[in-house]
């Protein structure tokens, strides 16, 4: 490759207005600026998100307390869990694939900048969207009127009869937009990794972070579809008078419940293929070995991305299907344990005699394998259907799905802030925090989501606003909550160290874990351009040749 | 980390003190779910420790030392061999955990119906559960009565669950997996308590405002006090003159429209059947004892004790709602 892609010297930033500054980033077409965007948006819906979980969290501290009312606390747990899923995880990663992808192609920018920004800001709008409805809708009277329906939105609770106003428009509104914005940005990461990689990035030299999110943008396409149609055939049976999801007039309310988990659960795996996609960047470096079996890893990715189409029902075990149907969902699901589990072999394989060096974006990333191994086993006991009988609806799906929501991805997303932000920012994030950040992060998660396991054991149904003392409940809860605070004092901390760091933050310089992709070889933050020439690359780790010439990796590949 | 043992142990310690732990089962289909949970978690937890062990041991083992702090370690690719051992091995075990798992699929759900069976419909509606026995002509709320099954002439309960609004789950953890009550979708279930006793469970589907307070009561009784109980319900409401002003005023305003008391003009489906109140423990699905100062509250104003239920304040004055209670109090 060519050496000047590595010497280009820090961007000289002047001084501008603010509003020069703000009209820049409004009118960005930049795949970076747009990733920044993409990215404190998501921390700001964070921030959302957080404050009604904690809501949630008061309110279930004891038995028969009485801090919310029930109609706010059904509003709380449907706008925490669409704010997260929809507004927080899914844009954090387009944010990261934005940033990441182009710089780790070898490209200048993304194949359509201008369909980019478009797409950020429907999704923006989205979000917007979702939280006027909290003064919008049937007005500003009593609690407001965000949805609270839950996150799913089972029908028949959206029609007209059992909601009326205009809540439920809300969350779908919102959610159709925000949709065509991912379905907009899933085309542009498609298009970018197969038509701008640089010289010599074969697709088998692609890193697996551009890999896995080639496959996660496939899978939106697939996924967003039927969630869009839902919402349209939703809009017409309140507003048109039609009959789809509408039971009292022989439409089906386990329609809506396919429509939805035929996206939802591709959704999930959206969303932890991206975190996924850290992992195999970040272990490697801190091991200081390549990924472990990388051929393994992307047809292990292509094959979760295949089965996990056609598990979805594994949501509905509850819902009456027949014997052969429950069946077929309960093996589909566990086969998909099947490449899940290749992979974290891999990564072991990877750490497996290397030289692993504990800095805060490993840790994080260490914490994702202990926590995303429980995840993946409480996820195999629910897709045996007569278990998950007793689990589904309960405490303890909700305690799987917070482990890998949470435990898992979360913590890759940190993992993946610590360890890119300088790249973004030009100055290190501080080390001391961030081992604050990740040791009292670890300790509330692990009180509240190992305990909550239990409640779900013992009978306590997910979604009610209070519970009758005497079953055993309340200490677990108390402590649930009580880790919920912990989490986000540790939040706090994260937040702090960002905005510090980001003002008085050591310099970072091209290359601060001395790693092996090519978003290393530019300054940090990198010029408009990425990079002076475009480089030429011979293998999966462009920098690991050029700084070992003798033992390049290209005479292996 | 410490999640195996809360997962494993915990639960089994807490069981005695909770009464819809779901390892105390307490009938068939609970047992035989049990005994697939046993397996899997055994199976999961034996994953657990061996991935778990190979995580500690790797971080452990590999961690930088001053020793090896310059050198780079030996660059591995991958290994044809030790992938295709952590393939096949994860592949065996599904198809081990697939045949256990449809085998109770198969028994719980394709359970023919014996002859001496007892046929209870299940109605949800928000926020209250209506019981109908349309062999024994009975209908009533909340609290659904069952007889004991013993092994040797089983009499187990077979439900066909229907929802007359949104979508329910009847849940009785110590009984039973759940199953939803989806509207125009009927479901079935069943279950043969093996003791008698009250068991306890709640709507697990989200279903609205007052979704928290939709719990139900299952009383299994023995036989004989199963076929009495089955005499009382099948008569018809009790016709004391002394309340006779509750009674009016209960028949001339919209109370009728929503409840049934047999044998008089109130007729109405939308509330609970009323022909024997006084024959349940608890009033508006579990949200409080019955007894007269809370049934007086409960007319008074509903949202007082249940915030958003579907019964509305009736603004009597108090004389009235002193009567109308009364009038409730005779029906046993
Ligand atoms: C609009 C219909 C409606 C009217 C009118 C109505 N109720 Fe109700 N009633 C209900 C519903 C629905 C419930 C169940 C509430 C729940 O559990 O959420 C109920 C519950 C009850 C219960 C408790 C029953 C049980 O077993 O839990 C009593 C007692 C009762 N109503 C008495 C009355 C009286 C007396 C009046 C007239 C003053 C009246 N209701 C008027 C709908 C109505
Ligand atoms: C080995 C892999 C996994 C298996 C076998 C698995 C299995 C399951 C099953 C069977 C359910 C349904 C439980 C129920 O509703 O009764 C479920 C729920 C859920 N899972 Fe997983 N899962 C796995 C991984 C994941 C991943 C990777 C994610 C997220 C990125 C995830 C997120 C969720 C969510 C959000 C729900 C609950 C949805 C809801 O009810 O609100 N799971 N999982
Ligand atoms: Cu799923
Ligand atoms: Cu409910």
């Amino acid at each position: 490759m060519s050496s000047d892609a590595i010497t280009i010297p820090a961007l000289q930033i002047q001084e501008k207005p603010w509003v020069d500054l703000l009209h820049e980033w409004v009118t960005t077409v930049d795949h970076k600026r747009l990733g920044i965007l993409y990215i404190v948006y998501a921390l700001v819906f964070l921030v959302f998100g957080g404050i009604e979980a904690l809501i949630i969290r008061v309110q279930l501290m004891h038995s028969h307390n009485n801090f919310v009312s029930p109609q706010v606390f059904n509003r709380m747990f449907t706008m925490h869990g669409t704010t997260m899923i929809f507004f927080v995880v899914m844009p954090v990663l387009f944010g990261f694939a934005n940033y990441l992808v182009p710089l780790m192609i070898g490209a200048r920018d993304m194949a359509f900048p201008r369909l980019n920004a478009f797409s950020f800001w429907l999704s923006a709008f989205g979000g917007l969207l979702l939280y006027f409805s909290f003064l919008g809708g049937s007005g500003l009277y009593g609690a407001g009127s965000a949805p609270d329906v839950g996150w799913w939105a089972y029908a028949p609770l959206t029609a007209r009869a059992f909601s009326p106003g205009h809540s439920s428009d809300y969350w779908t509104l919102a959610l159709l937009v925000s949709g065509f914005g991912s379905i907009g940005t899933s085309i542009n990461i498609i298009a970018t990794i197969l038509c701008l990689r640089c010289p010599g990035m074969k697709l088998n030299r692609m890193p697996l972070l551009a890999w896995l999110n080639l496959v996660m943008a496939g899978m939106v396409l697939i996924a967003i579809t039927p969630l869009s149609a839902a919402q349209i055939m939703l809009l017409i049976d309140r507003y048109l008078g039609g009959h789809f999801f509408d039971a009292q007039a022989g439409g089906s309310a386990v329609l809506w419940m396919h429509f939805f988990w035929i996206f939802g659960h591709p959704e999930v795996y959206i969303l932890v293929i991206p975190a996924f996609a850290f992992l195999s960047e970040i272990v490697p470096v801190f091991s200081r070995k390549p990924i472990f079996g990388y051929p393994v890893m992307v047809a292990a990715t292509i094959c979760i991305a295949f089965v996990s189409l056609s598990v979805w029902a594994h949501h509905m075990f509850t819902v009456g299907m027949n014997s052969y149907a429950n069946s077929f969902f309960a093996i589909t699901t566990m086969a998909v344990g099947i490449p899940t589990g290749i992979k974290i072999f891999n990564w072991i394989g990877t750490m497996w005699g290397g030289r692993i060096l504990f800095k805060v974006p490993m840790l994080f990333c260490l914490g994702f394998l202990f926590q995303f191994l429980i995840a993946g086993l409480t996820g195999i006991m629910q897709a045996a259907a007569p278990f998950d009988w007793q689990l589904s609806l309960s405490y303890f799906v909700v305690a799987h799905f917070h482990y890998v929501i949470v435990g898992g991805i979360l913590f890759a997303l940190f993992g993946a802030f610590y360890y890119w932000c300088p790249k973004m920012t030009g100055r290190m994030l501080s080390e001391r925090l961030g081992r604050w950040h990740f040791w009292l992060f670890v300790i509330g998660f692990h009180m509240t989501f190992d305990v909550m396991h239990i409640p779900g054991l013992l009978g306590m149904p997910r979604r009610i606003y209070t519970y009758e003392p005497g079953r055993g409940w309340d200490t677990l809860n108390l402590i649930v909550s009580i880790g919920a605070f912990i989490q986000a004092i540790a939040i706090l901390v994260f937040v702090w160290n960002l905005i510090s760091s980001y003002f008085k933050g050591a310099k970072a310089g091209n290359d601060p874990w001395d790693a092996w992709t090519l978003e290393w070889s530019t300054s940090s933050p990198p010029p408009p351009y990425n990079f002076a020439t475009i480089p030429v690359v011979a293998s999966r780790r462009p920098l690991w040749d050029l700084k070992h010439p003798e033992d390049p990796d290209s005479l292996y590949e | 980390m410490f999640v195996l043992s809360s997962l494993l142990l915990a639960p089994k310690a807490l069981a005695q003190h909770s009464q819809t732990s779901i390892f105390a089962p307490q009938s068939t289909p609970a047992k035989s779910i049990l005994d697939l949970s046993i397996f899997v978690l055994s199976i999961t937890g034996i994953i657990f420790v061996v991935v778990f062990t190979l995580l500690v041991y790797s971080i452990s083992k590999f961690r930088a030392k001053p020793a090896n702090a310059n050198s780079e370690p030996a660059q591995v690719y991958g290994s044809n061999q030790i992938e295709m051992a952590w393939t096949i091995i994860p592949i065996l075990i599904v198809v081990v955990l697939f045949l256990a798992t449809a085998r109770v699929i198969h028994a719980i759900q394709d359970a023919p119906e014996p002859a001496g069976a007892v046929e209870v419909t299940a109605i949800g509606h928000q926020y209250w559960w209506e019981f109908r026995y349309p062999k024994l002509g009975i209908v009533t709320a909340n609290e659904l009565h069952i007889p004991v099954s013993d092994p040797i002439h089983p009499t187990p309960t077979f439900l066909q669950l229907l929802s007359a609004d949104t979508d329910h789950s009847f849940w009785i953890p110590v009984l039973a997996g759940k199953t939803d009550l989806i509207p125009n979708h009927p479901n079935r279930m069943w279950m043969d308590p093996h003791r008698t006793g009250i068991f306890l469970g709640q709507c697990a589907q989200y279903c609205g405002v007052q979704h928290a307070k939709m719990l139900l009561r299952v009383s299994v009784d023995s036989p004989q006090d199963f076929a009495a109980w089955v005499r009382g319900q099948q008569q018809p409401a009790v016709q004391d003159q002394s309340v006779m002003t509750g009674r009016q005023v209960f028949e001339h305003t919209a109370c009728i429209n929503c409840h049934t008391v047999s044998g008089t003009p109130a007729d109405g489906r939308f509330g609970p059947d009323l022909t024997h109140l006084m024959s349940r423990t608890t009033i508006a699905a579990g949200a409080a004892e019955n007894t007269p100062q809370n049934l007086r509250l409960w007319i008074d104003d509903p949202d007082a004790m249940k915030h958003g239920s579907l019964m509305p304040a009736m603004k009597l004055s108090d004389a009235d709602v002193d009567a109308v209670a009364s009038y409730m109090e005779t029906l046993r």
